[in-house]
């Protein structure tokens, strides 16, 4: 697929349709792949990369670069499609001047995935087929690469591109996932249990901002949580409830428009399970409003910002165990 | 050179702890090494390095400078210091225990960081030798040896002991502390490491890594070099790079309004942030590339520029493994090193 992207990329350049390439570079390991702007069919013969450990998403990026001079290309993972379309929804992204081409996902890994399944001391990767040939500092090893996937690849919820211009390889389905599991346990929980879950998980924050800007459905010019007028700007916690607040209002703020696409937890440096907030409320959302994919499409009207005489009435929340 | 035998690791632990606080690398919820305080059961992480490093200990996330209490007409200044405890820091590895040395310069250099001098001397730092390097390490390139590092006590950890060498009189005094468990010992057992694991130094990846061509000499060059644009496109602007940095030592200081009065502290900053060095004009660093810019200016030019030559880097990777966008200094030094000239 690489070749063929390169090849499409260039052509594509050297035809003057699109004067940019938004994709991903290689980097000093098999797997430090970094998100990147290419300018010619030359800088794409040499850095662009296309492989497993191309996870990060990147339709955010098109806010900044569908604001510059030209066309930009840009290759979409079937749950970046999702992104941007939500992007396009909510007019963030200039879609005229984008030519997004969809390339298929097998799930994406990286180096974190890497080590947590026990890798140490990465000198050389090769993908052969479902598995990792991995040579180390410590002797060869081999990996499943399914053993090495991120839990939102484990539970993909869509190989289908929603959006895009070009295809490449073939389109998938959307798929039914087991993304809701760890939902429902932690609804089974008592409160207690619950509140004790989320203190151990937040209190390992480290408040460096990487959720929120790694996040497609965060995109204020300026967050509240940057602005000192706010009242509740924060660069650290003066105590734990504000770690808690920070990610709350957080889910709160994307809730209705977050897609799943799990950025936020590829990128959480602590490994804070942030997208269960993000799939708590979707799952609400499907529950009170029915079934409803943010980023599916770019006309249909999302459930909290729609009126119904379906909609679920406040009271819900006594029925649901709220007091 | 004296030994403990593994099987009373517990209890050697058990023995510090009774004195005063020990801290010791853990395994958290998020199956990642952390520093933690030691309670009976813990358990010795055997990961290579914290997700966090040891800075924290003398240079915490928040901390309290002052509070004012305002009662009437009266305001009360209460000092809410309470670093005056002794301390033990255990696992620390050759990279973060350099990091301290660099830190001093910036907190103990006149006028001195009293709350900073205060943990610097109530700490007492245990150092673990490295047996198993990843490919991230590169502390190397500046001349740290990870099979004998620094602090008031060196231990090595070798088949079925753990082997101390005292190196300050604080760490000869925490080694009395548990005589008890320890019997004497040649250094025969740590030298065999130490050969084994200078091997598999030489094999690193990053093992030719060198920074030598930056420092003050070579400022403007550098600054202006035009491939700061393309290395900080893809930068969030997030701070994960500066707060799992041992040797990033910014800070921002805060006022909360408790009702009654202020309670100042100061937290972390992060050169990355929008709000960073925020004057009445703004920030003067307007874009991500200017930050981005700054902060392996900071690292690799302006601080061995102010100090005979050092870098603001111990190589210990954290960056390399935790920048969301894989964009780190090993990556910035090789693009920029032929504009050092």
């Amino acid at each position: 697929m690489q070749a063929a992207m390169i090849s499409r990329a260039k052509e594509l350049l050297q035809g003057g349709q699109v004067q940019r390439v938004l994709g991903w570079k290689a980097g000093e390991f098999a797997y430090d792949v970094t998100p990147a702007v290419f300018q010619s069919a030359e800088e794409v013969e040499a850095g662009f990369l296309y492989n497993d450990f191309c996870g990060a998403n990147l339709s955010k990026y098109l806010i900044q670069e569908s604001r510059k001079p030209g066309k930009v290309l840009v290759f979409l993972k079937p749950c970046d499609t999702y992104s941007f379309n939500q992007l396009v929804k909510e007019h963030r992204i200039l879609r005229e001047n984008i030519y997004a081409i969809g390339v298929p996902c097998e799930g994406k890994t990286d180096g974190e995935r890497l080590k947590a399944a026990g890798l140490r001391g990465i000198l050389a990767l090769k993908a052969e087929g479902d598995r990792f040939l991995v040579e180390t500092l410590y002797g060869p090893q081999e990996l499943a690469k399914a053993q090495a996937l991120p839990e939102r690849c484990q539970n993909c919820k869509s190989k289908k591109h929603v959006a895009y211009d070009e295809l490449m390889g073939e389109e998938g389905q959307v798929l039914e996932s087991g993304r809701f599991d760890m939902v429902e346990k932690l609804e089974a929980m008592t409160p207690d249990e619950r509140f004790r879950f989320w203190q151990g998980e937040l209190s390992r924050c480290i408040r460096c901002n990487a959720c929120r800007n790694v996040c497609p459905a965060c995109s204020c010019e300026k967050c509240i949580f940057d602005n000192d007028a706010s009242g509740v700007a924060q660069k650290a916690a003066a105590n734990s409830f504000e770690e808690s607040m920070f990610h709350i209002i957080r889910a709160f703020h994307v809730a209705g428009r977050c897609t799943d696409c799990g950025e936020c937890s590829r990128v959480c440096p602590q490994q804070i399970p942030l997208h269960l907030l993000n799939r708590k409320f979707i799952k609400d959302i499907d529950t009170f409003y029915g079934d409803y994919q943010a980023g599916e499409d770019t006309e249909s009207r999302a459930p909290l910002t729609n009126y119904t005489e379906g909609d679920v009435e406040p009271s819900i929340v006594y029925q649901r165990g709220g007091n | 050179m004296q030994k403990l035998a593994l099987a009373n690791l517990g209890r050697f632990f058990e023995a510090v702890a009774a004195r005063q606080a020990l801290y010791l690398p853990v395994e958290d919820a998020g199956g990642q090494a952390s520093f933690q305080r030691w309670a009976p059961g813990a358990k010795l992480s055997g990961a290579l390095n914290t997700t966090r490093s040891a800075k924290d200990f003398f240079f915490p996330q928040t901390e309290d400078l002052v509070n004012f209490k305002v009662r009437g007409k009266e305001i009360e200044i209460i000092d809410p210091r309470t670093e005056q405890e002794p301390f033990v820091v255990f696992g620390v590895r050759g990279c973060d225990a350099r990091s301290f040395s660099i830190l001093d310069k910036v907190f103990l250099a006149d006028p001195v960081d009293t709350y900073y001098q205060s943990r610097r001397e109530h700490g007492t730092i245990v150092s673990l030798a490295c047996t198993r390097p990843e490919e991230t390490c590169f502390c190397t390139s500046f001349g740290i040896d990870p099979t004998c590092p620094q602090g008031d006590v060196t231990a090595w950890m070798e088949g079925d002991a753990l082997y101390f060498a005292a190196n300050t009189p604080k760490g000869e005094a925490l080694l009395a502390q548990t005589a008890e468990l320890l019997e004497a010992c040649g250094d025969e057992a740590v030298r065999a490491q130490q050969e084994r694991v200078s091997a598999i130094l030489e094999k690193l990846p990053l093992a030719g890594f060198s920074t030598q061509s930056f420092g003050g000499q070579v400022l403007i060059q550098v600054f202006e070099s035009e491939k700061w644009a393309g290395l900080s496109q893809s930068c969030l602007g997030c701070g994960t790079c500066t707060f799992v940095c041992p040797t990033c030592q910014c800070y921002d200081i805060k006022d909360m309004d408790t009702g009654h009065g202020v309670q100042r502290f100061r937290c972390w900053d992060s050169c990355m942030y929008s709000d960073f060095t925020r004057m009445a004009h703004g920030n003067p660093r307007l874009t991500q590339k200017e930050r981005f810019r700054q902060r392996f200016m900071h690292k690799l030019v302006y601080f061995p520029a102010n100090n005979n030559g050092e870098y603001g880097c111990v190589g210990c990777g954290r960056c390399l493994a935790k920048c969301p966008i894989s964009m780190n200094i090993v990556k910035v030094a090789r693009a920029l090193e032929g504009d050092c000239k």
